[in-house]
């Protein structure tokens, strides 16, 4: 293909592990592609032990545990102790709906290392209305409890947009009160089900500047006591942000069927063949897949960002956003405003549509705003 | 918080966090909730020797014979490198 880069890649440094996609919540956000897989299609263990042997002798330092909800694999303390006896530092990524002590006490015999625990709001009702499933607070913080009680780090995450975002106080309020170590605070990303209801979760700029000092509060409160990760909206901004560390350069995606991505939304792409772990060797993957080295590098950009002083920041921004939002996904990221592509950007954000759609196994419930995310 | 670091002071490695030889990139990492970062080699000869059991004292007499320098200087260093750290949660205190 021409512009490929045949550069040689440095090995990943990470593993998102998306064990399967079924989950109890139905967050409207969900980084999980729009058609999930079913149960029937997951790798079995001994093809997650394979892929965790051949990451970690690749250079992997870091297992993410992810899903939908990885709890939901019965199987999940043995994948940590396997991840464990291969050197991998294992991280839980989970809603924490499925756990109670018994299940956490088998992760940590196993060695788990750490815990990422998301919620979705501060208070039950504006949990379930992102969540959708009733109870799930409650659930939620008995898990912070039986982390924090067992010893584990604990990170709380939170997806802020629209309906939630004024009460990141509150949110911090909740992590020091559970005993968390970390929090992370992150604007919905808007790809899949985020850019499908985009008009109901984009934050309006006032509130998006207040999210920003209420973040500047706590971290002046905490001081080094926590850890505290802000992930601001791109679309406010006049950049877009760095694709994580460059396409095939330090992450590595496995979907619950085994296929290998440079970032979960890569399946967005079309006319590329995604590699199966049930194929080829991880490595061989990483080295060599089209879909790796598609978009590694410098080599593959257009104008403007090929002769732009940021193309080592930013590596062009996100493809998936580019493909999303222009229809290609090697131009430009479109948040930029070098490119022409941002009016797309900014007719969004002029966008007030409020209704949104669940993320659902079928497209039933599916309302009509995912007519206004301009993917036609 | 640095104030506190004297030699008497025993450190661990917080739960959660290690010291890892990364064998593909021959280097050493530290291995921290959602990041490793690069631990250079004079860090790394200090925290190999972080069991939980040894104290800060201990360590730099260790270090100062190790690599014949002034144990002044491996002193301040330690301790600077130690207490900062500890601020970041990377380090515990056992006494
Ligand atoms: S392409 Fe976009 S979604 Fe994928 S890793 Fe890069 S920034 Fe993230
Ligand atoms: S032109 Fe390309 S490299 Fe430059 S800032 Fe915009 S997206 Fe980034």
């Amino acid at each position: 293909m021409e512009g490929v880069s045949s550069s040689p890649s440095p090995p990943p440094m990470s593993l998102l592990a998306e064990l399967t996609h079924r989950c109890p919540l139905q967050c409207p956000y969900c980084s999980n592609p729009l058609a999930l897989e079913p149960k029937t299609g997951e790798l079995s263990t001994e093809d997650w032990f394979r892929v965790l042997d051949e990451a970690a002798a690749l250079g992997v330092l870091q297992v993410h545990f992810s899903g939908g909800e990885p709890m939901a694999r019965k199987d999940l303390p043995d994948l940590v102790r396997r991840a464990v006896r291969n050197g991998l530092y294992t991280n839980l990524i989970t809603s924490g709906v499925l756990m109670d002590a018994a299940s956490l006490e088998r992760l940590s015999a196993a060695g788990l290392d750490h815990v990422q625990l998301s919620f979705q709001d501060v208070d039950e009702d504006g949990a379930a209305l992102i969540g959708g499933m009733k109870g799930a607070q409650a659930k939620k913080i008995e898990a912070a409890r039986l982390v924090v009680a067992d010893g584990m780090p604990l990170t709380l995450n939170f997806v802020v947009h629209r309906l939630n975002v004024e009460r990141i106080p509150r949110m911090f309020d909740l992590a020091e009160a559970l005993g968390a170590r970390r929090v992370e605070i992150a604007h919905t990303q808007y790809y899949g089900w985020g850019l499908k209801n985009r008009a109901a979760l984009l934050p309006t700029r006032a509130q998006l500047e207040q999210s920003e000092r209420d973040v500047a509060v706590a971290r002046e409160r905490f001081g080094t006591r926590m850890a505290i990760d802000f992930v601001t909206p791109d679309y406010y901004a006049d950049e877009p942000k760095p694709c994580m560390g460059g396409w095939g350069q330090r992450f590595v995606n496995i979907t619950p069927v085994g296929r290998v991505l440079p970032c979960h939304a890569a399946e967005t792409i079309s006319g590329v063949v995604f590699p199966s772990v049930r194929e080829a060797a991880l490595g061989t993957i990483w080295n060599d897949s089209e879909i790796f080295r598609m978009f590694r590098g410098t080599d593959w950009m257009p104008e403007p960002c090929r002769s732009c002083d940021r193309k080592e920041i930013d590596w062009g921004g996100c493809r998936c956003q580019a493909l999303a939002l222009t229809g290609r996904a090697e131009a430009a990221d479109p948040v930029c405003r070098r490119t022409a592509g941002r009016a797309v950007v900014d007719a969004a954000l002029r966008e007030s549509d409020k209704t949104f759609a669940y993320r659902s196994y079928g497209c039933e419930r599916l309302s009509s705003a995912d007519t206004s995310d301009g993917s036609t | 918080m640095m104030a506190d670091v004297t030699e008497a002071r025993v450190p661990a490695f917080a739960r959660g966090t290690r010291l890892q030889r990364d064998q593909v990139r021959d280097q050493w990492v530290i291995q921290a909730p959602e990041r490793a970062f690069l631990a250079d080699p004079v860090a790394a000869e200090v925290l190999q020797r972080v069991d939980g059991e040894t104290s800060l004292g201990v360590m730099i007499d260790g270090l100062a014979t190790a690599f014949e320098a002034p144990r002044e200087v491996i002193a301040r260093d330690v301790l600077a490198m130690v207490g900062d750290l500890a601020d970041r949660q990377v380090l515990v205190w056992k006494a």
